[in-house]
C-alpha cells in the first residue's frame, strides 16, 4: 500500500465540521490531548508502517 | 590498602594472603577482575570447560542490597547448564501477571505465562546477592571436583599494562601489593570499571535526568505476586511512576521516580522514605526497611568490547537503565558467549580472532538492550510536553482499547537476541521456523524424558531430527556431541516438531556451545558440517 494523497473523504465539508465540533469548547490542553488520541486511533487503523512513515514525512514537511 | 566500598550480604571469599606475594609475577592463562554475577558466571563456565581461571575481587563477598531482582528465562537456562539453576528456581518467586495503573485506575493487565514446554519460567524474582551466592556455591562444588578456579577476595586490581603476549597486573591486598601476569584479562569490574579508566577508554551514551528511589521493604502482606506499575501514581509524593514487586523472604521492591532536582540526602532520610511508603501501602501497614538507595540511570556502551588481550563483559562494557531487567541478564549472556570462545582460544583450537566475534555479537546484543531500555525510559520520562501528551493518550486509550496496550512501555522484559547476519553464522538450508533460525538461541521443548536444553552440554552439538547425521566426532580437534531424536518416540507433544521443523519433514542442526544455532539443513554431509563448524570457530575466511 502507498499513502493516498488524493481526495478520499466523501463530503469533505461535513467531515471538517465534525473535526472542529469535537474540539468545540475544549481548553488548549484538552484539545491537544484529543488530537493525540485521534492520531493514535487513526495510526492503528492504518497499521502499515510504510504508509505511516510516509504520512509522518508529509506532515513534518513545511 | 584496599578500600571497602560496600557492606556484604554474604562473606564468601575471605581474604587470604598468597604465598607467592614476594616472588616474581606468576603467569595465569585467564584472570577475571570482578566477582559480580558476570565475573562468576564466566569463571564457572570457563573452569568447567577445563581452562584455569583466577578471579580477583576487591571485596570478600557479595554486596548488600539487591540491585537486580528479575532474572529471565535465558539466564536460568544458562544457570542450569552451569549447575546453579535449580537453587535459583527453588528460592526465586515466579511471577506472570503484571498490572499497569495510570493514577488510581488500572489501565490493563498482562500475563507473561510462557507457552508450555519450557523448563524455566519467563522470569523469577530473586535478590541479586542470592543469584551471586548460588554461582559461588556452585564454584565451590566445582572446585571440590577439581575444576581449576581460584577466587581471591580483597585483591584489588590497581594497575595494568599490555606487554606483547600478556597483560601485567598490579594487585593490592591488605598485606601490600604484588604483581601477576595474565595471557587474557577479562574485565568484569562493573559499570564504573577501573580497568576502562586505566586504559583510557570511553563509555559513551545517555544519562537520564531522573532519580529513582529504591526501597526494599519486608512485610507480611497479602498483595498478589504480580508486578504493579503506576504511571502518575495517586499516592502522595510518589513522583512520576512507581513500582511494587515481590521478592523472596517477604521482601517487596518499591521504586519511586523522583525527578531530577532533588535533595538526595533529604530523600534518603528514613522518615521521608517511610512517608512515601506509607502513602503507597496505606495507613497502618507494618514493614521494615531492608535496603534503600537512590539511583540515576544511563544507557551507554564501549565502542569495542575487546582490546587485544583485555576483554570487557557485563556492566563494564555496557550499561542500561533497569526497565526491562537487561543488565545482569545480558551480562550473563556475555559470559556464556565469551567462555566457550576463550576456552577454545586458550587451548589453541581456535584462532584468537574468534574473540572478535564475541565483541561483535555482544555489541549487537548491547545495542538491542540499549534501544529497548532507552525507549522504555522515554515512555516513563517524557522529554517534552508533546511526548507526555502522547504518552498519556496511550494510557487513556489503553483502558478501553486493546490496540493501545502494546504501546504502553513500562519496560520490555529481557529476551536473548538473535545474531542475525553476523560472522559466525553458517548456512540456513531449512525451510524451518523463524524462531530457531541460524543465530537464534535454541528454544526449549519437553521431550518424552526431560527437556531438550538439558540434553545440550556446553559443546558443539549436531542435533538430528528424524534423520541420520554423519557421525563426525571432531573437527580440527574440537569435539562434537551428537543428539539424535526420533520424534515419534521422543517428541510426544509435537513441540520439537513445531519449534524446529515447522513444515519440514526432518532436519539437522549444528548448535554452538552457547546453544545458539550455527547452521541448519534438511540433510547435511560430513563436509557441510565441517565447513559450518569452521565458520563458527572464526575460521570462515581461511577455507
Ligand atoms: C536498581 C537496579 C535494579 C536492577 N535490576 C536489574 C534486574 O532486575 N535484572 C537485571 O538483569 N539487571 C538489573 N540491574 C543491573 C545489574 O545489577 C547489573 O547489570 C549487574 O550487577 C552487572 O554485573 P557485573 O558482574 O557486570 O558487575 P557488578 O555486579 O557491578 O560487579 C563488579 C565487581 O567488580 C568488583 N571490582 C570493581 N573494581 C575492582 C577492582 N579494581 N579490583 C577487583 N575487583 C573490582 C566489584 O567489587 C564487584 O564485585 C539493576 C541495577 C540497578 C542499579
Amino acid at each position: 500500500m502507498t499513502l493516498n494523497l488524493e481526495p478520499n473523504i466523501a463530503d469533505p465539508d461535513g467531515f471538517y465540521d465534525e473535526l472542529l465540533a469535537v474540539h468545540q469548547g475544549l481548553s488548549d490542553a484538552d484539545s491537544q490531548a484529543l488530537n493525540a488520541r485521534l492520531i493514535l486511533v487513526l495510526a492503528n487503523h492504518v497499521g502499515d508502517r510504510q504508509v505511516l512513515r510516509a504520512a509522518l514525512k508529509v506532515a513534518a514537511k513545511r | 590498602m584496599v578500600d571497602i566500598r560496600y557492606d556484604l550480604a554474604f562473606k564468601l571469599y575471605p581474604y587470604e594472603p598468597i604465598a607467592t606475594q614476594t616472588q616474581p609475577a606468576q603467569r595465569r592463562p585467564v584472570v577475571i577482575v570482578g566477582g559480580g554475577p558476570v565475573g562468576m558466571a564466566t569463571a564457572l563456565d570457563l573452569g568447567r570447560k577445563g581452562t584455569p581461571v583466577l578471579v580477583l575481587d576487591d571485596h570478600e563477598g557479595v554486596g548488600q542490597g539487591s540491585r537486580a531482582i528479575c532474572f529471565a528465562k535465558r539466564t536460568l537456562e544458562i544457570a542450569d547448564r552451569l549447575g546453579a539453576g535449580q537453587r535459583m528456581r527453588d528460592k526465586g518467586v515466579v511471577w506472570n501477571v503484571g498490572r499497569v495503573f495510570h493514577g488510581p485506575e488500572q489501565v490493563f493487565e498482562f500475563n507473561l505465562a510462557p507457552e508450555g514446554g519450557h523448563k524455566n519460567p519467563a522470569f523469577i524474582n530473586l535478590q541479586q546477592p542470592y543469584f551471586e551466592k548460588f554461582l559461588v556455591d556452585e564454584i565451590r562444588v566445582a572446585q571440590d571436583e577439581g575444576v581449576p578456579i581460584e577466587i581471591r577476595g580483597r585483591h584489588a586490581l590497581t594497575g595494568l599494562e599490555v606487554v606483547g603476549d600478556h597483560v601485567r597486573l598490579e594487585v593490592d591486598t591488605p598485606d601490600g601489593p604484588y604483581q601477576l601476569e595474565a595471557d587474557w584479562l577479562i574485565a568484569c569490574d562493573g559499570a564504573r570499571s577501573p580497568i576502562r579508566d586505566m586504559m583510557g577508554l570511553s563509555f559513551d551514551g545517555r544519562v537520564f535526568e531522573d532519580n529513582f528511589l529504591i526501597a526494599d521493604v519486608k512485610m507480611m502482606a497479602d498483595f498478589p505476586t504480580e508486578r504493579w506499575f503506576w504511571f502518575e501514581p495517586p499516592f502522595k509524593d510518589s513522583g512520576q511512576s512507581a513500582l511494587l514487586h515481590k521478592q523472596p523472604d517477604d521482601i517487596w521492591r518499591i521504586d519511586f521516580q523522583l525527578g531530577w532536582d532533588i535533595d538526595r540526602a533529604k530523600e534518603l532520610r528514613e522518615d521521608n522514605i517511610r512517608a512515601r511508603v506509607d502513602a503507597m501501602l496505606g495507613e497502618g501497614a507494618e514493614y521494615e526497611l531492608e535496603w534503600t538507595s537512590i539511583y540515576t540511570f544511563q544507557c551507554r556502551r564501549m565502542a569495542q568490547f575487546r582490546h587485544d588481550r583485555v576483554i570487557f563483559a557485563g556492566d563494564s562494557a555496557h550499561q542500561v537503565s533497569p526497565f526491562g531487567a537487561r543488565g545482569a541478564n545480558s551480562g550473563v549472556q556475555d559470559a556464556e558467549n565469551l567462555a566457550w570462545k576463550l576456552d577454545l582460544v586458550v587451548k589453541g583450537l581456535a584462532p584468537d580472532t574468534l574473540l572478535d566475534s564475541y565483541a561483535q555479537e555482544r555489541a549487537h546484543g548491547a545495542d538491542e538492550n540499549i534501544l529497548n531500555s532507552t525507549r522504555a525510559t522515554d515512555f516513563l520520562t517524557p522529554k517534552s510536553e508533546m511526548s507526555k501528551r502522547f504518552r498519556n493518550a496511550v494510557l487513556e486509550l489503553a483502558r478501553d482499547h486493546a490496540f493501545a496496550r502494546p504501546l504502553v512501555n513500562s519496560g520490555r522484559l529481557s529476551v536473548p537476541c538473535v545474531y542475525d547476519g553476523l560472522s559466525l553464522n553458517g548456512p540456513d538450508r531449512l525451510d524451518g521456523p523463524a524462531r530457531t533460525r541460524v543465530g537464534a538461541p535454541c528454544v526449549d521443548a519437553t521431550l518424552a524424558d526431560g527437556f531438550l536444553l538439558d540434553r545440550l552440554p556446553g559443546q558443539f552439538v549436531v542435533l538430528s531430527l528424524d534423520v541420520d547425521a554423519p557421525q563426525i566426532e571432531e573437527v580440527d580437534g574440537v569435539p562434537i556431541h551428537h543428539v539424535s531424536l526420533d520424534l515419534s518416540v521422543d517428541d510426544p507433544n509435537d513441540m520439537v516438531r513445531a519449534r524446529y521443523l515447522g513444515d519440514a519433514p526432518y532436519a539437522i542442526y549444528l548448535l554452538r556451545p552457547d546453544q545458539h544455532v550455527a547452521a541448519r539443513w534438511n540433510t547435511a554431509g560430513a563436509d557441510d558440517i565441517r565447513a559450518a563448524l569452521r565458520i563458527a570457530l572464526g575460521k570462515g575466511a581461511e577455507i
